[in-house]
């Protein structure tokens, strides 16, 4: 038997209500309906069953709507009419409560062999009747089962033999709950049925687990490192959460507005246009998202471009290059770290190295030695220091720098647009998909390699003399 | 900072074995040692000593655990909607959606936004590239499985990567060229032994981080194919992941059918947090907070019967985005607790909810077969 892992836990509750819907004094008005010839008891309307639900769960129309949509949806309610759709219609359409018998059960799916004995039990009572999805699947589960199919067919036979025997009335009720259960579990096309549930489950999360020694022993240790990690109180983590989200608040498009307008309710692409990767002059909203931290400053490309001005201006600009070259191999490739390794030593760690940077004896020492057999992470130590003394001093000072100043007097404040109902529909036609990002990555490449070429060797006296200035 | 994961050591030589490994921070007779994952296992494995019984390492674990509620339980000195009260209630929101993508012919199961903030990768049985903002799709391939349950879009732009019943995670270098066959360039890089249901690259194109049914997670080296890291902790199927926006890129989140959301060290491989649900809590969403270790809170309303598929944040977030089963996306105030807004456009279960990198609009992919892209 198969296993499936989503709808499990949701039906007890579901399964509670529907009972309760069917109550004699509290439940949904239910009435007998006469359908062709035949009288059928305890009929329901979609309208009904919809004033039941907004009234006991205390929600609106429209959620009542969904809720009664799941109903039938997985089959706990099915329709009388126009019984291939699966969706509760708020008016006086006919439905009735399926018998438990039929109800969606947790552990196993529809099985393949009960539909075959199903699609043959309806052509047995009439040849003809198997819609052209039903005839298709007839056709493949004849070749799949093909092996018993004589015991499908027996099957078939036994039932409709049953059934015949079964007063009209009965007969009748049985077909439509049976009829109700496969267009669930067998939906036609374009039937959209909530039972349709996805990819079989390869564990069975609700099995027992193994808990041999080796399983407690896991525990304890995962635990035992749980217990020691250092943690921090709910009024400080809590806190700092508020903080962000006041923070980004007005930079959020779903809280404040995005200047001049969101391209995506206007269709006119300023907005991006104005905030591209590399763009000459930002925003001041942008600008302003880099003095949050050190993070948002480096992690745009244009924040990281003005900061790297800044150290230019300081001559210390071997830190940031560092960072990066840590980062470079970080995150690259696995064949080319030791390569990248050699170099990021020579340039930068190596003592008399052209752009050494200053860490402390200790993290030092450990990332050297951790070269000898250099590993996607060996410069960690090293680039955490660095990072964290970019955050905690260069950081601070480039915010109350000249080139920090100067870019937010020259940011743009672009002012909100004010669009008639003929210029959208106009911007609507001239949407466009925007620059194509390969071309973009191509530019940044061919800017990467005009970099790197013209950095070549560095004239280490020029730099020593201008570090000797300074001091 | 937020990610404590810094100041650990995780490589160098094993405590134990003395081999140069990626390192685990465990502790021995309450004594931080670093052991690699093998000496971790061999000790997990290790026959019973004199006087210890199963039952006697239960016991001992149970203590633990009470122990570890007892160190959060320590931090526990506000809740959320505590702090949450000095904030100004959220307005009524109108969430319209804008545009929706009709061309794939199946069950959409997961789309990822391209850092250009306008296009998009989406995947059912076909993978679909399509500049969102004005319905294009712009390529499209048909892979050999039914269903492909994962889709990423690559740092550069250049690159997505794809798979699901196939078992495996394939990477399709992208073109300018409209009519040019990117199946022809196809490269597998992800292979597991079940299912692959989500995939996701690191900080560049050349890291692939993959989770899958048979219960890993694994760090691929894409150029290669070869298998970095491995993270072995979930008891049953793997569904979701999501990396740290950290400084340091160091951990990610994944979260199972054994009803845990685990944090993962990437170096190491090691399970450093874990977060778990019990079976009746299925239908709603929570909130962990990974600095204190413990939940702090749950968003749920008696009406809504049916569990969430997918979730995203929005860009300060404040707001967050479901996905649920019973066709809708609840819109949830984060701090407040309260839902503040409810879309009804798909006629399906709702399979995947993403905000563009930019914050301007989420996007939500259904079994209806559509894609619905909606801005505030």
């Amino acid at each position: 038997s198969k296993i499936r892992g989503d709808t499990v836990h949701e039906q007890s509750s579901v399964e509670a209500m529907v009972l309760e819907m069917q109550d004699s004094k509290s439940g949904v008005k239910s009435s007998e309906q006469k359908l062709n010839i035949t009288s059928i008891p305890h009929v329901v309307t979609g309208q009904d069953i919809l004033a039941w639900i907004a009234n006991h769960m205390k929600v609106d129309a429209q959620e009542a709507q969904t809720i009664g949509t799941m109903l039938v949806a997985y089959g706990f309610i099915y329709p009388l009419q126009d019984h291939k759709k699966l969706i509760l219609k708020p008016d006086v359409s006919l439905y009735r409560f399926q018998t438990p018998y039929f109800w969606p059960v947790q552990k196993w799916k529809a099985d393949n062999t009960d539909y075959a004995i199903y699609l043959a039990k309806r052509n047995i009572r009439k040849k003809g009747t198997l819609d052209v999805y039903e005839q298709e699947y007839y056709k493949n589960l004849h070749k799949w089962l093909n092996h018993k199919w004589d015991f499908i067919v027996m099957q078939a036979k036994e039932q409709y033999r049953a059934g015949k025997e079964r007063n009209k009335a009965d007969r009748v009720v049985f077909d439509c709950q049976e009829r109700a259960y496969w267009i669930v579990h067998r939906p036609p096309p374009r039937t959209h049925s909530a039972m349709d549930y996805g990819v079989d489950r390869l564990i069975d999360p609700n099995a027992e687990e193994n808990k041999t020694f080796d399983y407690y022993r896991r525990i304890i240790i995962f635990t035992q490192q749980a217990i020691m990690r250092s943690k921090v109180k709910s009024t400080v983590s809590l806190g700092a959460i508020l903080k962000h989200m006041t923070t980004y608040k007005d930079h959020d498009p779903f809280l404040a507005p995005c200047l001049p307008s969101n391209p995506w309710q206007t269709d006119d692409s300023s907005y991006w246009d104005l905030n591209m990767r590399n763009v000459e002059i930002p925003t001041k909203m942008r600008v302003e998202r880099w003095s949050f931290s050190f993070f948002e400053l480096l992690n745009d490309p244009r924040g990281r471009t003005d900061f790297k001005v800044f150290l230019k201006k300081e001559f210390s600009g071997e830190n940031l290059a560092f960072w990066e070259a840590a980062e470079e191999m970080k995150w690259g490739t696995a064949s080319s770290i030791s390569e990248k390794a050699q170099t990021i030593f020579k340039t930068f760690l190596a003592p008399g190295a052209p752009r050494w940077i200053n860490i402390d004896g200790r993290t030092m020492g450990l990332t050297v030695k951790g070269l000898e057999h250099p590993h996607r992470y060996v410069l960690d130590a090293a680039q955490t220091h660095i990072f964290m003394l970019m955050k905690k001093d260069t950081f601070y000072r480039y915010l109350k720098s000249p080139v920090y100043k100067d870019i937010q007097k020259k940011a743009l404040s672009p002012a909100p647009h004010n669009f008639t109902p003929s210029q959208l529909e106009q911007n609507a036609q001239n949407r466009k998909p925007g620059i194509n990002p390969i071309i973009i990555w191509q530019q940044e490449e061919e800017e990467r390699a005009k970099a790197a070429a013209a950095a070549g060797p560095i004239d280490i006296k020029k730099l020593m003399a201008s570090k000797l200035d300074r001091k | 900072m937020c990610d404590q994961t810094f100041v650990a050591i995780t490589f160098g030589p094993c405590d134990s074995c003395s081999q140069n490994k990626p390192l685990m921070n465990i502790y021995l007779q309450n004594e931080p040692v670093n052991y690699c994952s093998l000496c971790v296992e061999l000790m997990a494995c290790q026959g019973l000593a004199k006087g210890e019984t199963v039952s006697t390492l239960r016991a001992e674990s149970e203590n633990l655990k009470a122990k570890l509620e007892e160190e959060r339980a320590k931090l526990h000195d506000v809740e959320l909607h505590q702090v949450a009260e000095k904030v100004e209630t959220l307005g009524q929101f109108v969430i319209k959606t804008r545009r929706t993508l009709k061309g794939h012919g199946n069950k959409v199961l997961c789309m990822d936004w391209c850092r250009d903030k306008r296009r998009m990768v989406s995947s059912s049985q076909v993978i679909m590239r399509s500049a969102a903002v004005c319905v294009l799709q712009e390529h499209a391939v048909t892979m050999p499985c039914t269903w492909v349950m994962a889709c990423a879009y690559a740092p550069s732009g250049c690159v997505i990567a794809c798979g699901g019943l196939d078992n495996k995670c394939s990477v399709y270098p992208l073109s300018l060229d409209k009519n040019e066959n990117l199946a022809a360039k196809k490269k597998s890089v992800a292979m597991h032994t079940n299912y692959l249901s989500a995939c996701s690259f690191t900080n560049s194109d050349m890291q692939l981080l993959t989770s899958s049914g048979d219960g890993t997670c694994a760090l691929w080296d894409v150029e290669s194919g070869q298998l970095l890291q491995s993270f072995h902790g979930h008891s049953a199927d793997v569904l979701s992941l999501d990396l740290a926006p950290s400084e340091t890129g160091n951990t990610f989140v994944s979260g199972g059918c054994d009803k845990k959301a685990n944090v993962w060290d990437m170096r190491s491989g090691q399970n450093i947090q874990s977060f778990e649900t019990h079976e009746s809590d299925i239908n709603s969403c929570r909130l962990y907070d990974l600095r204190a270790d413990r939940e702090v809170a749950i968003y749920s309303k008696e009406s809504i019967i049916f569990g969430a598929s997918s979730v995203d944040f929005s860009l300060s977030g404040r707001l967050l985005f479901a996905g649920y089963n019973d066709y809708n996306i609840n819109v949830w105030d984060v701090l407040k607790g309260t839902r503040v807004a409810i879309l009804f456009g798909h006629e399906n279960r709702v399979s995947t909810v993403r905000v563009s990198p930019d914050g301007t609009a989420f996007c939500s992919g259904s079994w209806d077969n559509t894609l619905d892209f909606n801005p505030v």
